[in-house]
């Protein structure tokens, strides 16, 4: 277990270093710099303030400035908003992404996992086919058009919620439906296919024939190994979800981290993109980890390999 | 009994399921009319009818226009040929670089092959969508960026699924044959490896191509893909969307024609699985 965590976190440093480097060559091969559209400025200001921001260094300097910033957590000035570290603009804007991902993960496991659960239980009836078909379609409806549908609905027709903007305590709702829907249609697909394979396997006849009832033999038995292919979906799920769904943001109009890095990549603030884009790889990262612990923990039969 | 091809096995399975008949069906019609439609319309997509603004569907305009008199069946199909070539091109470069990358590090085996897999497993976990956000702002949001962007970024489950199947392969005695009659690597791969693959490679293909076409809309949608005139669906229900409260059909009917594709291709995707992958089936 020991060698599992240290080997999985230097595999995490590794990914972190490599983003960071990545990063790092993309944006230094973009043509202009972080302040060309600033109009009219004079030489020496510009000149003040790539100096302010280490940006007249040789590329080598700079990289390992940057290395360095991420390494002892002591993080750099964003460029677009003057003034305030990359890890205080990540933190001003993950609050907004983490109340609309958390209820929409919890919209998306309390009905997908029912509604996939039904399904398998029931191949090939009405109800298999009308879940599935429920699921196919959520899958096939782009948030993009999702997004503005219930915005209509609910906040142009109804009037029940604000369609834009991040002010009232309810804003989370929409957003957070319109993503619930969408992932649970995934978590349902994902649960009938591993539910149904599961039932078919000989422990869960073993189960049936020393006479345990429907209810037993799904949760003690089954959805313990059926869950398995449901969070490996989940880990880059979840970590997507916190660092801001683009569309879902830009459709709501909410400043999130998604909106963040999309400002910050038009407007070439390289610490600000990169910043956010080490935190959702960190997110990933950790989440695939605590993935690979759980199943562990759920299936005896995983060993967990450094 | 008659010996028939395994394609030929795999293309009667597939057709037995009439849904597959009619997602394939559906789709060849929409690639028919995304080819040929624009050529035949009255209109070109970018023409304007600046007396019939945001008019609904008539007999000179089925689909209605959107607020700049453009005829919007025209803007769908032309939008409509631009993602499906943005889904099938992206998902060629993806498909091309996976199966090459995951041949040579299977049949090489030892030292390169786990070099090359760790790359993979240090990739993997990559915020691949901001790398493409971020090349699309840089290099420009032209056509070819677009697939070339996220056909690099998406070739890594594909690496891993042929790695895998090439390691089942190569210990087995026809290999050992080819080998020891003197086939070069090059040679065992090409005509060894890649026919005994290719039906694994047609399933994550056919899987990928609606995670694209999603993947190039999102980007128009946020105003980085395909730039206004020019259309795709992404672009289309951007507009849509921004005038839905006054026009809803500016974003019902690409939103539609969007949805349909996806459901067609994700209908196709499962029954190539099963056509190819009999032993799946046998689960249901």
């Amino acid at each position: 277990m020991i060698r599992f965590l240290v080997s999985r976190f230097t595999q995490g440093i590794i990914v972190i270093f490599a983003v960071i480097c990545v990063m790092f060559v993309i944006l230094k091969s973009s043509p202009g710099g972080p302040f060309r559209s600033e109009r009219a400025i004079s030489p020496e200001a510009m000149a003040a303030k790539m100096a302010h921001y280490g940006l007249d260094q040789p590329w080598p300097v700079q990289l390992w400035r940057h290395l360095v910033h991420y390494a002892t957590f002591d993080f750099e000035e964003s460029y677009l908003f003057a003034g305030r570290n990359v890890d205080e603009v990540i933190a001003s804007g993950f609050p907004v992404s983490a109340a609309i991902a958390i209820p929409a993960l919890l919209i998306a496991l309390g009905f997908g996992v029912p509604l996939g659960a039904l399904a398998a239980l029931r191949p090939n009836t009405l109800e298999d086919r009308g879940s599935t078909l429920a699921a196919t379609l959520g899958i096939c409806t782009p948030s993009m058009v999702l997004g503005p549908l219930i915005a209509m609905f609910f906040g142009l027709k109804l009037r029940w919620f604000n369609t834009s903007g991040w002010f009232d305590t309810t804003d989370w709702v929409l957003p957070s439906i319109t993503l619930g829907i969408i992932y649970s249609a995934y978590i349902a697909r994902l649960t009938r296919g591993s539910l149904r394979e599961t039932l078919a396997q000989e422990f869960i006849r073993t189960a049936k024939a020393k006479g345990a009832g429907d209810f037993a033999i799904i949760f003690r038995h089954a959805l313990k190994l059926a869950c398995l292919p449901v969070l490996n979906f989940l880990g880059p799920a979840a970590a997507g979800l916190l660092t801001g769904s683009f569309i879902v943001e830009t459709v709501f109009q909410l400043p999130g981290l998604g909106q963040f890095f999309i400002a910050a990549a038009v407007n070439n603030d390289h610490a600000l993109a990169t910043a956010i884009s080490v935190f959702y790889a960190a997110l990933i990262v950790g989440f695939n980890l605590l993935v690979d612990i759980l199943q562990a923990w759920l299936n005896p039969r995983i060993r967990l390999q450094a | 009994m008659n010996s028939v091809s395994p394609m030929r096995a795999a293309w009667r399975r597939l057709m037995r399921q009439r849904i597959n008949a009619i997602a394939l069906g559906f789709l060849a019609l929409l690639v028919l009319l995304c080819v040929f439609g624009p050529l035949l319309s009255h209109y070109t997509q970018d023409q304007q009818d600046l007396e019939l603004k945001a008019a609904g569907p008539s007999m000179a305009h089925w689909l209605g226009t959107d607020q700049l008199g453009r005829d919007i069946a025209t803007r769908i199909l032309h939008g409509g040929r631009v993602s499906l070539e943005v889904g099938i091109l992206a998902t060629a470069v993806a498909s091309f670089i996976g199966v090459i990358y995951g041949m040579v590090a299977g049949l090489t085996g030892m030292k390169l092959d786990s070099a090359m897999m760790r790359l993979v497993d240090i990739l993997y976990p990559f915020p691949f969508i901001n790398f493409v956000i971020l090349l699309m702002v840089i290099v420009g949001r032209e056509f070819w960026i677009i697939f070339v962007a996220i056909g690099a970024v998406e070739w890594l489950t594909m690496a891993r699924v042929v790695r895998g199947q090439v390691l089942a392969l190569k210990n087995l005695e026809f290999v050992t044959a080819a080998r020891a009659s003197g086939a070069g690597f090059w040679h065992i791969l090409w005509k060894h490896m890649l026919p005994n693959v290719i039906g694994t490679v047609i399933i994550y293909s056919s899987l990928m191509v609606p995670g694209v076409m999603l993947l190039e809309a999102a980007l128009s949608f946020l105003g980085l893909g395909i730039q206004p005139p020019d259309a795709s669906w992404g672009v289309l229900i951007r507009e849509g969307a921004n005038a839905m409260e006054t026009y809803p059909w500016l974003l019902l009917y690409p939103g539609l024609f969007f949805s349909a594709t996806l459901l067609a291709l994700n209908i196709l995707g499962d029954g190539l699985r099963d056509a190819f992958d009999p032993k799946s089936m046998s689960q249901q």
